[in-house]
């Protein structure tokens, strides 16, 4: 092993130290190891493992926990915000309704997100408590983690917890004495960023291509094999144990009143600021701290813009940064809170190029149901190639907004050209002379003169 | 660029699965209400024996596990990390994305495609490598990353490539 290896290999780390997160403060992260490894099932239930699941199975009927997880207003972490309570009501489960499915969404693929690898790989019983809770409150049969094929030190964790889990009873028939039977397998996933759309997701688990489905009927109503299936992504379910454990005014004020969502929040940044990484902070955490916890800009660079959580969110401004990091105040701004996980953007980068990126992104893993989505992204990605080298129409910087109207929201199958929509309408609303300078100027007299 | 001989070829009227192949297929399906959803396990089976996914095999995984044959194509097509070429002994796969975008990804890839003499989607002449994009890999706090194997790497500047390769034989 030579000392490059070790000094570049990827860990997946929190920047904030063991002497700053708290249980009653930091429910997704206070048990993680200083040094970053897996946390097994010894220590995690020495570190009160485990007490949300047996107090949710031993002490409460399902209705009553998904009650509970409805009162916290634990809202999706996967980007949309739904709130999962809500979710779980609406759940078919009865008497002659077949039991069906949980399943993790862990098919992180969001660019600029790196926030549900660290708990995959650090805390795999956190999850699994999660879910059994989840499947408990849904009446799941059994349940399936949807892991992207890259995240090979995940799958290594996850793969053990799940023995450790099965060996100690948490796993199978009888769980905790209460009566009810799960078990959970690992699945993994073979690229393609649309696996992530939950009935894409489902298609991808049933062996097949990836196209999304037709909505309704949603997943809990006919989900994987025609079953009530419940998808949630890894935050979302490992945010449950916690609210199972301490109840949902303990979630609820969490969030100190910042928002008017409850909970935590892994939030996380990457471009060029002094310190990348990711934090547990309360929801409603503002742009400004974040950005002073990640040590501001680097020197020699000044913000531009910023994705507040990932690349199918709108680019926001500098001024943004005031407004709290939630669902709902993102989202009044114009943009969305997506993953959470801010991409910053120095004064230094070209937004044409940057675009370009994007929607080349967009445009590669298109699953290519849609004509506006198949054919309008490959399109945008060219008028932008051409901006980008200065010899753009007049006409296009009214043919990208053409286009990202097409892309937009209700025009396509499935939410992947929307999130492809809004870089693009957000930079042409912000920074449109920017594209205006790649359009080519025209040889006429005019300058001569 | 691809040079066959060097890599894993199969005749094509011999194409027979191993049987722990066979078996490890057809346990997978016990996780499921129906066989076609161990197909692409199936395929990555295939995948780690060979490196990749000969059009021969299809006929073979779709038969393991009781299936039409145009379902496993199907399927066999859709995902990027099944590869339907051969492929070097390593398969270095460069995050394009956002974040590693913005950290100089463009200058990364052209060293990459450099040293090794190879663009996107080709193998270098001795089958050592294949150079492939990939979609954001989770490592943005430390772009621009990358993963060889089963290794994830971050932030990978040009000079560090000829050691970084040299473990990689
Ligand atoms: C193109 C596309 C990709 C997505 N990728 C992911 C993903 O990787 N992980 C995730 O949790 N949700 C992803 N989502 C959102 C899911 O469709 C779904 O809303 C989410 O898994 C629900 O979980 P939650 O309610 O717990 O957030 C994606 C959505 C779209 C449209
Ligand atoms: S919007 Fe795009 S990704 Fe979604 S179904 Fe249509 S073509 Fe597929
Ligand atoms: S954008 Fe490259 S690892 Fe996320």
């Amino acid at each position: 092993m030579n000392a490059t290896i070790d000094r570049l290999r990827y860990r997946s780390q929190l920047r904030q130290p063991a002497s700053e997160r708290h249980e009653d403060s930091h429910p997704l992260t206070w048990r993680l190891r200083e040094d970053n490894e897996s946390i097994d099932l010894a220590e995690y239930q020495r570190k009160n493992g485990y007490v949300g699941t047996q107090r949710a199975l031993t002490e409460h009927s399902a209705s009553e926990v998904i009650d509970i997880v409805k009162e916290a207003n634990v809202r999706g972490r996967g980007g949309a915000g739904f709130p999962a309570g809500v979710k779980w009501s609406l759940t078919l489960q009865g008497e002659d309704i077949p039991r069906g499915y949980l399943v993790c969404n862990a098919d992180e693929m969001e660019p600029g997100t790196f926030k549900d690898r660290m708990l995959l790989e650090q805390q795999p019983h956190l999850l699994i408590e999660g879910m059994i809770i989840g499947a408990y409150a849904n009446n799941s049969r059994f349940g399936y983690i949807f892991l992207r094929d890259e995240y090979r030190a995940a799958a290594v964790s996850i793969t053990r917890a799940l023995n450790e889990a099965r060996e100690a009873g948490w796993l199978g028939k009888n769980i905790a004495g209460s009566g009810f039977d799960f078990d959970i397998a690992l699945h993994t996933g073979a690229g393609r960023y649309i696996c992530g759309e939950e009935t894409a997701l489902l298609n991808s688990l049933e062996g097949h291509r990836a196209n999304p489905r037709d909505k309704p009927p949603f997943p809990g109503q006919s989900g994987a094999w025609g079953k009530p299936t419940v998808v949630n992504n890894v935050e979302t379910l490992c945010n449950v144990p916690g609210v199972l454990q301490h109840g949902a005014d303990w979630y609820q004020q969490l969030s100190g009143g910042r928002s008017d969502d409850g909970g935590t929040k892994l939030y996380g940044v990457s471009g060029q600021v002094e310190r990348t990484g990711l934090w547990e902070l309360p929801i409603g955490t503002t742009g400004e701290e974040l950005m002073a916890l990640a040590g501001g800009m680097q020197s020699g660079h000044e913000l531009k813009a910023w994705l507040p959580g990932g690349g199918s969110t709108g680019l926001l401004l500098p001024e943004h940064l005031e407004l709290p990091l939630d669902f709902d105040s993102i989202g009044k701004a114009g943009s969305r809170l997506g993953t959470g996980l801010l991409t910053v953007i120095s004064r230094q980068q070209s937004i044409v190029a940057l675009l370009r990126n994007l929607e080349q992104f967009f445009a590669r893993e298109s699953c290519g149901w849609c004509t506006p989505c198949r054919e309008g992204l490959p399109w945008t990605v060219k008028v932008l190639q051409a901006l980008e080298r200065g010899e753009g129409e007049p006409e296009d910087i009214e043919l990208l907004q053409q286009l990202g109207k097409g892309l937009g929201p209700g025009q396509t199958f499935c939410a992947h050209a929307p999130g492809a929509s809004m870089p693009l309408t957000s930079a042409l609303k912000y920074f449109r002379d920017e594209f205006e300078a790649g359009v080519a100027r025209p040889h006429t007299a005019v300058e001569e003169a | 660029m691809s040079t066959e001989q060097t890599v894993n070829t199969i005749a094509s009227d011999r194409f027979e699965l191993e049987r722990a192949d066979r078996e490890a297929m057809q346990q997978e399906c016990e996780h499921f209400e129906q066989p076609q959803a161990a197909c692409i396990e199936a395929l990555k089976i295939v995948q780690r024996r060979y490196g990749w996914v000969p059009d021969d095999a299809i006929p073979a995984v779709a038969e393991a596990l009781g299936l039409p044959p145009a379902n496993v194509e199907g399927v066999a097509t859709f995902y990027s990390l099944i590869f339907r070429q051969p492929v070097g002994r390593h398969v270095i796969l460069l995050c394009d994305s956002s974040s590693c975008f913005l950290n100089d990804y463009d200058t990364l890839r052209a060293a990459f495609e450099e040293k090794l003499g190879i663009g996107y989607g080709q193998t270098t002449e001795d089958g050592r490598f294949t150079l492939l994009p990939v979609c954001c890999l989770g490592a943005c706090d430390r772009g621009p990353a990358l993963m060889i194997d089963d290794d994830t790497f971050g932030p990978v500047r040009p000079e560090d490539i000829d050691e970084l390769l040299e473990t990689y034989s």
